[in-house]
């Protein structure tokens, strides 16, 4: 190329490159079919595999739509109007019918005979067998979920014939039948998985992330990475009715901004997991649907870790929890989405309720009172942290923090953790003084809940908070029969100390929030906050 | 091709061998200096100590840093950047697919950029203090003092929330359309060679707001960088003595004038590329964009190093690159800048 040529061609491309931008696009768009439901989400799986360690929450997505469990939810109508599955009510999925040993050493489950993996063949006890080998097998997650309904180890399960699947019970647990309805109980096609599996990865780890092998409602079409994941319904899906919609597009969109402008424009059907301001905003809008449901079992509360002083003082920890600004923080971090809880009247709990009103509200004078009973009439000086992926809440809630406590000499600097960081320093370490934390169990019980956030030396127990009466009433409710001789009142007394001794001070409890246009029906509220792609429908 | 250019290209890729080589090492040990711990994080929500240390072994992190680094340079050798936990694909594929959306946007932007700031530069130039130059720093002005993200939103908001000339925010193509077969990763391109002008439109179409948004960010040193330049030579000698000459002014003006301020204007656009490829982070967020930055940032907050260390060794190889191609656009546009300089 010579120098003349180089800058007639040059001068071509800039003249050329002027124009290209501002070409009028002609619209593609044709209007997407009755059956076909695109939504967005800010992140979408980064794994079809939800055993896999890294699979992130989205990922649930994928074990929930494309796989089947031995066991399923019912359904109720809130108070609102909106739906939820029902955690009280447990259904069959897979499994046609199960039956108690009279001993109790084992609960056998009858597979339905139609059921078909999305490759034809037959779903046998045999792969519900390896499935949950897997998971209490390949560590992490699946396997910590699993042991929470009593199941750890292979020796468990066994295959009694193709239909007849029994699991023995090492510890009688109420929370067993439940947590084989939850995501991590999926039930995979074990002979298309153990064609993929190699000596060093017997589980097939490296095939299930990439590829669905499953018998659930929908099957992987199509699925980009960090940009789309495609549902196609499996038209010879038995578990229950064929779902209306045929094809799912789920597509990432990370910003906010952005998924809003497209669901008040129409380019899309739903929006998952909204901001709660967002959510408020749009529900003024008569074009679409908001539907927020309270979070089972999670709240948003301020941790006081017992390990720094003076938090292991139990008046500061309560003159602490009369100086939140309970009322402000509601209105300027959850936007009026959630549920209230603090201003109980009584400190001592009537119902089992939980999450319910701690007995606590903004009550400066108490608040000193109880401060200069502790000896630091001058209050003191500690860290607020929070995790930088929550900060659409915890930001708000932690300035407003810092403010209320300042008015009774409580000083806060703020300290902002980013994610990867978090889970070592506030979970693992227990490093932090002062926190913002969002803990929500799977398993809807006040003692799920204690077991994680109150026993001494638990993940999520990041107060470390040790009560050994506390410690003994939750192993003594946690596996008992809901309603069994003394499990009311041991309840209570656990959810009373707790009260009282408030290592975590709840804020409020928060909203799963999702847009969605007014021709879209059926939607339901899951613990698991992910999107049941079966249950919905376009009017 | 003279072969003093390719002299000068082998000698620079020769020279670039030890700076890349610094940017592993560097890497490899920022990566694992940074605070937070993979092992937990990738164990997922509801991990003990035995799951963390089972995660740790399979990411072979329980070696030592010598060993792990090791490991590193035998997998690159081979041309194995790793693996990215966080979306459990190749670093390889990652950025093979996320490179070229990122690229395709960042050049688009630049083109619109160097199109609409080099005559306004000019323009400005000539007619010092009349309304085209108060324009000129008005856009100038306006163009570094928002925030790409802010210009983003400003545009879709716009143009397709209120107006609906634009398509939805959503990425590389219209959603009801498959991606052309791949032969470069340019949507605009590829499409091109498929003969599929239905993807093509559609790709422009999306292409349009995003490009726009960077164009206007890097819109602005490059008009003051042409303007500055201008100015400079056209009040230079040889330029006098060809209008003495009688040359018509747009002769003088382009033949003779932006020639020679055509240098400057060109490290300009260098730089601006580089600072585009950062810049492209939060505009990709916006228009959910599937490019390497919002690929980088993640992989960043999530401490996967493999997707770091191979995102950070692909930027830094395409700077060379980039800075390759500058200097032989130099001995190009100017004889004088000689193949030693």
């Amino acid at each position: 190329m010579t120098r003349r040529s180089f800058l007639k061609l040059g001068a071509g491309a800039a003249a050329g490159a002027g124009v290209l931008p501002f070409l009028r696009h002609l619209p593609a768009e044709a209007a997407v079919p009755k059956d076909t439901l695109v939504v967005l989400i800010s992140d979408v799986p980064n794994s079809m595999d939800i055993h896999r360690p890294g699979t992130n929450r989205p990922g649930y997505q994928s074990a929930i739509n494309f796989y089947d469990r031995l066991l399923t939810y019912g359904r109720k109508t809130l108070p609102d109007g909106s739906l939820s599955y029902d955690y009280r009510k447990v259904e069959p999925e897979l499994a046609e019918s199960w039956q108690a040993a009279p001993d109790g050493s084992s609960i056998t489950f009858k597979l339905r005979k139609d059921a078909k993996f999305h490759d034809g063949s037959p779903v046998t006890a045999h792969d519900v067998k390896w499935s949950f080998d897997r998971a209490v097998s390949v560590g992490g997650f699946p396997t910590i979920q699993m042991k929470a309904g009593a199941m750890e180890k292979p020796a468990q399960f066994a295959a009694v014939d193709d239909h007849t699947f029994r699991v023995n019970v090492v510890r009688k647990s109420k929370l067993m039948l439940p947590d084989l309805a939850v995501p991590v109980a999926v039930v995979v096609n074990s002979k298309l998985a153990k064609k993929h599996a190699t000596a060093k990865d017997p589980w097939a780890l490296e095939y299930l992330h990439k590829n669905s092998a499953g018998g659930g409602p929908y099957k992987l079409e199509r699925w980009d990475p960090g940009r789309q994941a495609v549902y196609a319904r499996f038209d010879g899906w038995k578990s229950g009715p064929l779902p209306a919609i045929k094809r799912a597009i789920i597509r990432e969109v990370p910003n906010e901004a952005t998924r809003r402008a497209l669901i008040v424009r129409g380019d899309a059907d739903l929006s998952f997991d909204i901001a709660p301001k967002d959510a408020k905003e749009l529900l003024a809008d008569p074009k679409l649907k908001v539907v927020g449901t309270p979070i089972e079992n999670c709240i948003h509360v301020l941790c006081l870790n017992l390990k720094f002083k003076p938090f292991d003082d139990v008046r500061v920890r309560q003159a602490v929890a009369y100086a939140v600004p309970y009322e402000q923080i509601f209105k300027v971090a959850a936007y009026e989405r959630g549920v209230k809880l603090w201003g109980a009247k009584s400190a001592d709990p009537k119902t089992i309720e939980w999450p319910q009103p701690f007995p606590y509200e903004t009550d400066l004078d108490r608040a000193k009172a109880l401060l200069k009973a502790a000896g630091l009439p001058n209050g003191f000086e500690s860290t607020l942290s929070f995790n930088l992926g929550l900060a659409y809440w915890s930001e708000p809630a932690a300035l407003l923090l810092q403010e209320g406590l300042g008015k009774v000499g409580i000083r806060l600097k703020i300290d902002k953790i980013p994610g990867a960081n978090w889970r070592t320093k506030a979970l693992i370490e227990k490093a932090l003084p002062v926190h913002l934390e969002n803990f929500g169990g799977w398993l809807n019980y006040p003692e799920y809940y204690y077991f994680w956030c109150y026993q001494s030396g638990r993940l999520f127990n990041s107060s470390s908070y040790n009560n050994p009466e506390v410690n003994r009433l939750v192993d003594e409710t946690l596996d008992a029969e809901v309603g069994s001789p003394g499990y009311e009142e041991k309840i209570k007394k656990f959810l009373q100390i707790g009260m009282r001794e408030v290592p975590r001070i709840p804020l409020y409890q928060p909203y799963l929030e999702v847009a969605m246009q007014k021709n879209v029906e059926g939607y339901e509220f899951w613990f698991h906050r992910q999107l049941v792609v079966k249950k919905l429908k376009k009017a | 091709m003279r072969s003093g250019t390719l002299t000068l290209i082998g000698r620079r890729l020769l020279q670039a061998a030890p700076a890349v080589m610094g940017i592993i090492v560097v890497t490899f040990v920022l990566t694992r200096a940074l605070p937070g711990d993979p092992a937990v994080f990738f164990a997922g929500p509801t991990a003990d100590a035995q799951s963390i240390a089972q995660i740790r072994k399979s990411l072979g992190l329980d070696k030592s840093w010598p060993e792990q680094f090791w490991i590193y340079l035998r997998d690159l050798a081979r041309g194995d950047l790793g693996k990215a936990v966080s979306t459990g694909q190749p670093v390889l594929h990652e950025l093979a697919t996320r490179l070229p959306a990122s690229l395709e946007l960042t050049l688009l932007g630049l083109l619109f950029a160097a199109a609409a700031a080099i005559p306004l530069g000019v323009l400005a130039a000539t007619r010092p203090g009349s309304w085209v130059d108060h324009l000129c720093r008005l856009l100038v002005t306006a163009g570094v003092s928002l925030p790409t993200f802010f210009t983003g939103l400003f545009l879709v908001y716009i143009f397709y929330f209120l107006l609906g000339a634009a398509p939805a925010p959503l990425g590389r193509l219209h959603i009801a359309l498959v991606e052309p077969a791949r032969v470069t990763g340019f949507f605009l391109i590829d499409s091109l060679l498929a003969r599929d002008f239905e993807v093509f439109r559609s790709a422009l179409a999306q292409l349009a707001l995003p490009a726009s948004t960077l164009g206007i960010f890097a819109l602005a040193p490059l008009a003051r960088m042409t303007r500055a330049a201008m100015l400079g030579v056209l009040s230079s000698d040889f330029i006098r003595t060809a209008r003495a000459g009688g040359l018509t002014s747009w002769t003088v003006l382009w033949v003779y004038a932006f020639r020679n301020a055509m240098l400057p204007v060109l490290t300009t656009l260098g730089m601006v590329f580089s600072f585009l490829l950062g810049a492209n982070v939060l505009v990709e967020k916006v228009f959910a964009w599937p490019g390497i930055g919002s690929f980088a940032l993640e992989a960043l907050v999530a401490s996967d190093y493999a997707a770091v260390q191979g995102f950070v060794l692909a930027m830094a190889l395409m700077y060379v690159a980039l800075n390759l191609v500058i200097d032989v656009l130099y001995t190009l546009i100017d004889p004088r800048v000689g193949v030693e300089g």
